[in-house]
């Protein structure tokens, strides 16, 4: 088997490496056709360790090689293969897959076609790290891999500035977070002595509380910046500048979930300190709320689907935090299904729409682009959970497992972002796809997607249609890790009247949502009641939040950044090696005239460097016999 | 009348060297700057010579020896030069020859 685990985490490195070598190189359709074939083969290892793990076949655990020794301090290269880690790479390898087999016909025309499939199978290679790493060393080598990666992909265009202001964003929020979590692990070192999780782990019980929740805050601070949580949350929607495909993959399937992983990873942690948690639950329910309310007045196709990506992680974080880990990995494996679908298919709509991002701008498209209808419709049913699609089961274990916790509030709020949900994805499929076509005005033509396109998304659809059908075997087998215990409501008329309570609410808020935008007909031009209302501007503009962050912290830090470059920098240090340099080249400029050619001069120099040098030779001399009298006369002058 | 002993001698090789010395540092002439170098050289050989015999050890005569013979290879090699330049130049003045000039 351990065979099998070396497939699965190198394949992906050879596919980046050999597309490397072709990036500057005009495209090479077979750079696209190789690394997607490589990241398949990863696939079906990844396929071949589940079904071992699913047949309740031990953990693998392999030591490569040696990393770091030195002293006390020792950390291999070691991978794990448990029930956890074997879904993410099922997750991982699977999406990317498909997203790879899907950029071949998106970037067809696209200059950095070689480059791309190097970055996307690095990060894949980064990802895999991340997820096998079994400890927090390899881990944070895969978390700033995928780091560099998602840099790499969202300034892909880097011609365009927004994008390249974007990539740095991400990359600077993610740097601040990543303190908080090397904080994190040094702590986790400090106290326990390993960095490997099982033993970090079983020494971690007899530690006092104050630690542990130190441990779990600065850890749970470096998911919070890759997840994207509020206040490091910005990024987020920015980083929608990159190419699509990338925001299927990095964007919502795999890299933004590392965040739940680390906490998912480090249960046996986050259990011992219940207090972190609920915190952690609070949180997530509220970036919920906070981040669809955002969703809801967006008019970029794209950054809707972001905010919704940002809320679904609110949701696993807060099962994360309640305890039900089973639940959040769950659901970060059901929305990687759905919420990839959802960007692939807003990939095809901008490929027909010529870039344009704007529903109120489309309209009317289902007639074109049948396939794409359909697969958005019902990756939007599964996000918004209607049953029998993937998100009810996931999402709906959410909500009992708050339920059942006696957690009212984030029940409440978790709820009502579920109608939120229902009602900004429909509103999006109801712009694009319904209703008059807009879009006539600006002169396009649109077109459906590349037909082995499409062929590539279907395992996507057919997954966020009947994931659901997998959550009992999921159970059975992440149950002998992650604690989990399933929740049920005791009384099944509560269990009932919760059901269809939220389908009933959840449906209501589509019909509404296709109610209001199905028949849309004009291009909002700014003009009417509701855009100029206080609500809209604050939703629209992000609660001001990044105007905020720019008037408060970029300008100030920019400012003091030139004051102490003008005086500080300038003024002193550049000051002070400027004067050393001067000093030598000025010596050397009066001194040169020394030099003169003439021998007679250079022996007089000579004659008067040894007699220079002799006198110096005596003077020590003596200064070295006498010098206890020398000391004796100093003391009698005072000295 | 005194005898003359260790000290005579280094006084003398120490007046030789100054002269020499001075000489190194004065002369223009290329052929007389040989000259004070021979004087330098000779004088470091009677301090040998003298400091050997004092105490009794032969080799600072030895070294005498090798001085020798080394300031006469200089010579030969240094006269052989001094002849080139002045078919070259018919001066053996030590201030045009400055080519070296930094």
């Amino acid at each position: 088997m351990e065979k099998y685990l070396y497939i699965a985490l190198f394949a992906p490195l050879v596919s980046s490496l050999f597309s490397a070598l072709f990036t500057a190189t005009p495209k090479k359709l077979f750079t696209g056709i190789i690394a997607s074939t490589l990241i398949f083969v990863s696939f079906i290892a990844s396929t071949i360790l589940l079904a071992y793990i699913l047949k309740g076949g031990e953990p693998i655990h392999v030591e490569m090689m040696t990393w770091m020794a030195t002293g006390d301090l020792y950390i291999p290269f070691g991978f794990v293969v448990d029930q956890i880690s074997v879904t993410m790479m099922m997750v991982v390898t699977l999406v990317s897959t498909i997203v790879h087999i899907y950029s071949i016909g998106y970037m067809d025309h696209d200059k950095g076609f070689n480059r791309f499939f190097a970055w996307l199978s690095a990060f894949v290679f980064s990802m895999m790290i991340l997820v096998m790493s079994d400890n927090y060393a390899g881990l944070f080598i895969g978390w700033e891999g995928v780091g560099l990666c998602s840099w790499g992909l969202i300034g892909f265009w880097y011609h365009k500035e927004i994008a390249t202001w974007a990539a740095n964003e991400a990359f600077i929020m993610n740097r601040i977070a990543d303190l908080g979590m090397l904080i994190g692990i040094f702590l986790v070192y400090w106290n326990t002595g390993t960095l490997q999780y099982d033993e970090a782990f079983a020494v971690m019980p007899s530690l006092d509380t104050a630690t542990l929740t130190w441990m779990g805050i600065f850890l749970f601070i470096g998911a919070m910046g890759k997840s994207a949580q509020f206040p490091l949350h910005t990024w987020l929607a920015d980083a929608m500048e990159g190419p699509t495909p990338v925001s299927a993959l990095i964007h919502a399937a795999t890299m933004v979930t590392a965040g739940v992983y680390l906490v998912v990873r480090s249960n046996e942690l986050y259990s011992l300190i219940p207090h972190v948690g609920l915190f952690i639950a609070s949180l997530g329910a509220f970036v919920a709320l906070f981040a669809a309310s955002m969703a809801l007045v967006n008019r970029d196709m794209k950054r809707i689907i972001a905010y919704s990506t940002l809320s679904q992680l609110g949701y696993m974080f807060a099962a994360a935090g309640l305890g039900a880990y089973w639940v959040a990995l769950f659901h970060l494996m059901a929305h990687a299904f759905f919420k990839a679908l959802l960007f692939l298919g807003a990939g095809n709509v901008m490929h027909a729409m010529h870039d344009e991002l704007d529903p109120f701008k489309m309209g009317g498209l289902k007639k074109v682009m049948k396939w794409t209808w359909i697969m958005m419709t019902i990756a939007s049913l599964a996000l918004a959970g209607i049953f029998p699609f993937a998100g009810f089961f996931s999402k709906d274990t959410i909500l009992e497992a708050a339920f059942a916790e006696h957690h009212f509030v984030i029940y409440g709020v978790l709820l009502f972002t579920a109608g939120l949900t229902a009602f900004y994805s429909f509103r999006l499929v109801a712009l694009i796809f319904h209703g008059e076509e807009r879009y006539k005005i600006f002169g396009i033509h649109p077109h459906e997607a590349y037909r082995f396109m499409l062929i590539a998304m279907s395992p996507l659809l057919i997954l966020a249609m009947i994931a659901g059908i997998f959550q009992e075997p999921f159970f059975g087998m992440v149950e002998e890790i992650l604690s989990a215990h399933e929740y049920h409501i005791h009384s099944h008329t509560t269990l009932w009247i919760m059901l269809v309570g939220t389908q009933l609410f959840v449906g209501l808020a589509i019909l509404y949502a296709y109610k209001k935008y199905a028949s849309w007909s004009r291009v909002p031009d700014g003009t009417s009641p509701i855009e100029n209302s206080f609500i809209y501007k604050l939703l629209f503009n992000q609660y001001y939040i990044p105007y905020f962050y720019e008037e408060y912290i970029v300008k100030p830090y920019r400012e003091a950044s030139e004051l102490f470059w003008t005086k500080v920098d300038m003024k002193i240090v550049d000051a002070t090696v400027d004067g050393i340099a001067g000093i030598v080249y000025g010596t050397g400029k009066k001194t040169r005239k020394m030099q003169s050619g003439n021998l007679s001069t250079m022996l007089k120099w000579m004659v008067a460097g040894l007699v220079g040098l002799l006198s110096l030779a005596v003077v020590f001399g003596l200064a070295a016999r006498y010098s206890d009298k020398i000391v004796i006369f100093l003391s009698a002058l005072g000295v | 009348m005194m005898e003359i002993g260790l000290n005579h001698y280094l006084v003398l090789s120490t007046i030789l060297f100054a002269i020499g010395l001075v000489g190194v540092m004065r002369r223009k002439n290329l052929l007389l700057l040989f000259f004070a170098t021979e004087i330098l050289l000779n004088a470091v050989n009677v301090a040998f010579a003298a400091i050997s015999h004092y105490y009794g050890d032969l080799t600072g005569q030895m070294f005498a020896f090798f001085v020798i013979a080394i300031a006469a290879s200089e010579v030969a090699v240094g006269l052989g030069l001094l002849i080139v330049w002045y078919k070259r130049h018919s001066s053996i003045d030590l201030d045009a020859l400055t080519t070296m000039k930094g």
